[in-house]
């Protein structure tokens, strides 16, 4: 079935790669190599998306019935806060930048490691620290603000751990600044000979675009979070108006942070996507440059629509007009990604690798998610829909069914590369039609919820809600199945998966050239580029070659 | 299944549903063409070049005339739903001028409305059909939200300040109230429900609610027991500007800005006066921040609006057993101060009390002063109860 296949039956591991450069766990701890520090990241947030997950699980079970069952008010508002906190800030942000990234940029422009080595380390333990935070707080009684943390409630209403919840957060935040600006850095200065911007796979592009934003945005987050921790402890007047403070000020720092995170957290799976689909295609990419400049249209245009999650919040109806109409704007460069790759399958050869499965279950559940936007975007029904279901419903499609998926394509993807191994195809495929099936069933109710009403955040709800969230909890159970699929079989395949070899699926990209598992300064020589990215043509003449 | 337990659409029961429904089919007419055709294009090429059918692909650079037209299409589309949508945002924000008012008061985790007529109730809001209502809201504590989706109305109500929703209901019935923000442990509890109602009904029910004495008139309590008449006297030489008819109109500040005045502006002259300056005025008055709670702020709000008598001094001094301006037993009484003939000024808004012939009849004949110091006397009904709710005259 798949290109593997066809490579020569006796492969052998290489001798030296970097996950035989060292074993003892100060190889681990202390290593400078972007390789292992990608590991160590790729460990440190599968047990934060497991927990993540976990709490999702209760949350769903909570809502089988309107009435409360299994838990309190109070731990339910936990439950949602700590699957917030921990999915956005301990998942998506550092998951495929700090993951895949880490792993592979350097590798695409032919680096040897990324800029700054120690600094890389440095973000995973500043990240680690952070986590210790949050995580303490959860520990210690939990933590109830919603991952939004509007204040007043935050600083004055409750008595749980915010603070210390809040300080992780930024802590974390940091580790996101540090990676964005190795990346920044790294691309800039050590592409190797040859490789020139608009030769740059389009994952690289992505991840600039996503690099600068967290250098720009994240800092706006940490002064938010330290006012938020003033205000608490020291009852400094910022927030809340009892004690002269703007509640509302808050929304609008907030914002202007989260909403560009919204594309720090789907702008890497672009850039996935635009490996993956002109792999199994076996084509160059369609619009090259047009994917590549909507990256960064996406980029500097989603500095610009923060207030758009505050339609309802009383600002004026002028600003409102101008947020509502940059809102719609940035879709269009979303809209243009959508139809390229979709046009790049166009007279394609199209293989069905898992990769290319999850990137197609990206396209369709991005383009909903996407289009969904539209309503929210668009003032005459975001005053109705805001804060509903039809809120969560649509950024799970674009979280969930975009960067998750995306996440899981360029895993897979890159697997044997990380690795070593294949994953094995036939339990990987019916994962990601499992998924798919299972992510629809979840979150497709949650848009007619929201329309009819039913408001976020409600661990109690009116009984004629009930048969819709029956249908959600029910398709949150098949969507498990999906995603606890490939713990199993990944892990199963390092130790019993086929030998991949350098290129198992032919791809174009030099992190395709080197060895699987690379050696420890991936390259053994600089390689130099002659040629444009998704340059398939030559690629499938060898190919033909070869076969 | 049967739709009552299984309803996939809400309940349509004002007069902006539809228009928002109307704009919302659209958009999920364009979602459902894009993700159809995605979708589709997607399924066919998997299938047409799959590699055993398609083995050697043929490569495409990509077609800039294809750019230019997948990015116009979509932003002419876009462009479409945004003004639409920003018209339908235009009415949702601006009541009509005939709307009455109701104040609402959210605090963790409960609501309390009060209408102008100097009924209160809690978790319970009864509005009569086909008048438009405009909600004034405001949070004790966090940020709470409005929502009936049943009248696609919604606003975050926010502590230190005011904000505006609006509704006309087209049908009898009760409807959800939401809390839509989250505002700690018992979000979910803080619903409560809508009771939209006949006119009639409703006229019946307000006579029912058990006020004693009308908003204004508690204001104008608290308006003397602040002490405010010592400046606010009405005269020409008093050292606070005449409050009568300044609801409604434009104001000039002292740095010629020309400032609308509304709920919000009455409010911050009484808690932060120095914000703006009234024209000619020196900046004198104290900060009533922290001594008065949001339920008198509302009375002194309705009672300044009731201010609406032409050339007639403000007599309030420091006499709280004063005769009340013009309007206020009037309103106790139910008439309808809009009416021509009872008002030589147009007041911009009125009160939540219906036009009653009944009633305007006494009221034509001379006020009767000593009904506002003993408040709710005469027309109260035979139980004095606080409580908003009558009983039996609920509705299908
Ligand atoms: C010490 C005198 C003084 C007292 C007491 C006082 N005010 Fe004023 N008030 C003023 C002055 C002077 C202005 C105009 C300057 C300004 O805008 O601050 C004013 C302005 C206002 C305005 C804005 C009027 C306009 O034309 O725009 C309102 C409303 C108002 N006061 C209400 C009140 C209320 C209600 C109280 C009692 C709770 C009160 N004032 C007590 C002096 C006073
Ligand atoms: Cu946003
Ligand atoms: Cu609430």
């Amino acid at each position: 079935m798949s290109t593997a296949t066809q490579v020569p039956a006796a492969l052998e591991m290489p001798r030296d790669t970097y996950l035989n450069a060292g074993y003892g766990v100060k190889s681990w701890f202390l290593t400078k190599d972007h390789k292992r520090i990608a590991i160590l990241y790729l460990v440190s947030i599968t047990m934060f998306f497991l927990f993540g997950g976990l709490m999702a699980v209760l949350i769903r079970l909570e809502l089988l019935t309107p009435a409360p069952d299994l838990f309190q008010s109070d731990t339910y508002n936990k439950l949602f806060t700590m699957h917030g906190i921990t999915m956005v800030f301990f998942f998506l942000v550092p998951s495929i930048p700090a993951t895949l990234g880490n792993f592979v940029l350097p590798m695409m422009i032919g680096a040897r490691d990324l800029a700054f080595p120690k600094v890389n380390l440095a973000s995973w333990y500043i990240f680690m620290i952070g986590a210790c935070f949050t995580f303490s707080a959860y520990i210690s009684g939990g933590v109830d603000t919603g991952w939004t943390f509007y204040t007043p409630l935050s600083t004055s209403y409750l008595n749980t751990h915010v603070v210390a919840a809040a300080l992780g957060i930024m802590i974390a935040g940091f580790a996101s600044i540090f990676t964005g600006l190795n990346f920044i850095v790294t691309t800039h200065r050590m592409r190797a000979p040859g490789m020139t911007w608009f030769r740059l796979p389009l994952f690289v592009w992505s991840m600039y675009a996503v690099s600068l934003v967290q250098v720009l945005a994240t800092p706006v987050l940490a002064i938010t979070l330290i006012l938020v921790a003033l205000e608490r402890g020291f009852h400094i007047g910022i927030f809340n108006p009892q004690l002269g403070g703007d509640p509302v000020l808050f929304q609008h720092m907030f914002w202007f942070y989260s909403h560009p995170a919204v594309y720090i957290m789907i702008l890497p799976g672009f850039g996935v996507i635009s490996e993956v689909i002109p792999c199994f295609s076996r084509k160059r990419i369609f619009g090259y440059s047009a994917v590549a400049f909507s990256s960064v249209a996406i980029g500097v245009f989603g500095f610009l629509v923060w207030a758009h999650h505050m339609f309802a919040a009383g600002i004026s109806t002028y600003s409102a007009l101008v947020f509502s109409l940059l809102s719609f704007i940035i879709a269009i460069p979303s809209a243009i990604k959508v139809f390229n790759w979709t046009a790049t399958m166009y007279k394609g050869s199209i293989h069905f690798n898992t990769p290319m499965l999850y990137a197609l279950a990206f396209i369709g559940l991005f383009t909903i998610g996407g289009l969904t936007g539209l309503f929210l975007a668009c003032l005459g029904i975001d005053m109705h829909v805001t804060a509903t279901y039809f809120v969560v419903a649509h950024f799970h499609y674009v979280m969930v069914g975009g960067m998750l998926v995306a996440y899981l394509a360029g895993l897979h993807f890159w697997w044997p590369k990380m690795t070593g191994r294949m994953y094995p195809e036939p339990p990987a495929q019916l994962s990601a039609l499992i998924t798919f099936i299972g992510f629809n069933i979840t979150f497709f109710p949650q848009f007619v919820l929201g329309y009819m009403g039913m408001p976020r955040r409600y661990h109690t709800y009116p009984p004629e809600f009930q048969v819709l969230n029956v249908l959600s909890t029910a398709g949150a159970s098949v969507l498990a199945v999906g995603l606890l699929l490939p713990m199993f079989y990944l892990l199963w395949s390092l130790k019993y998966g086929e030998i991949a070899g350098n290129n198992p699926y032919r791809a174009t990209g030099l992190e395709w050239q080197t060895e699987s598992p690379p050696p420890m300064h991936n390259f053994h020589e600089t390689p130099i580029v002659t040629q444009e990215a998704y340059d398939y043509e030559s690629m499938n003449e060898e190919e033909v070659v070869i076969g | 299944m049967l739709p009552q337990y299984f309803p996939l659409f809400p309940e349509s029961a004002s007069t902006l549903s539809p228009r928002v429904d109307a704009l919302f089919f659209f958009i999920f007419g364009v979602t459902i063409f894009f993700t159809v055709l995605v979708a589709l294009l997607i399924c066919v090429f998997a299938v047409k070049y799959r590699k055993d059918k398609h083995p050697v692909p043929v490569q495409i650079h990509g077609s800039i005339p294809l750019e230019i037209f997948w990015t116009l299409v979509p932003l002419g589309i876009a462009m479409v739903i945004f003004a639409w949508g920003a018209v339908l945002f235009f009415q949702e924000k601006h009541p009509p001028k005939s709307s009455m008012d109701i104040y609402g008061v959210g605090k963790q985790w409960m609501w309390k409305f009060q209408h102008p007529g100097g009924q209160r109730e809690i978790n319970n809001l009864h509005v009569p059909v086909g008048r438009p209502v405009r909600m004034t809201l405001i949070s004790q504590d966090v940020i709470h939200d409005f929502f009936v989706p049943a009248f696609r109305a919604q606003m975050d109500v926010i502590p230190g300040r005011y904000t505006y929703t609006w509704f006309e209901a087209t049908k009898p019935g009760v409807y959800h109230l939401f809390c839509n923000q989250y505002c700690g442990t018992k979000h979910s509890g803080m619903v409560g429900e809508v009771t939209a109602m006949s006119p009639d009904d409703y006229e019946a029910w307000l006579r029912g609610a058990g006020a004693f004495g009308s908003l204004a008139t508690h204001g104008q309590n608290v308006f003397a027991s602040m002490g405010c008449p010592t400046c606010h006297t009405g005269a020409d030489n008093a050292r606070g500007p005449n409050l009568y008819n300044i609801y409604g109109r434009m104001e000039r500040m002292s740095d010629n800005r020309l400032v609308h005045v509304d709920e919000s502006y009455i409010r911050e002259s009484i808690l932060n006066p120095s914000a703006k300056i009234v024209y000619g005025f020196q900046n004198i008055m104290p900060t009533f921040q922290g001594q008065l709670n949001e339920d008198e702020m509302i009375e002194l709000i309705e009672y300044i609006k009731s201010l609406t008598y032409n050339g007639q001094l403000l007599q309030l001094q420091t006499n709280t057993q004063q005769e009340p301006p013009v309007n206020l037993d009037k309103i106790q009484k139910g008439v309808d101060v809009m009416q021509p003939g009872t008002n030589t000024t147009p007041m911009p808004r009125t009160s939540a009390v219906p036009v009653t012939q009944e009633a305007q009849e006494p009221s034509t004949a001379e006020p009767a002063p000593r009904q506002v110091v003993v408040p709710g006397k005469q027309k109260a009904p035979a139980k004095p109860s606080t409580t908003a709710r009558p009983k039996g005259e609920q509705h299908p």
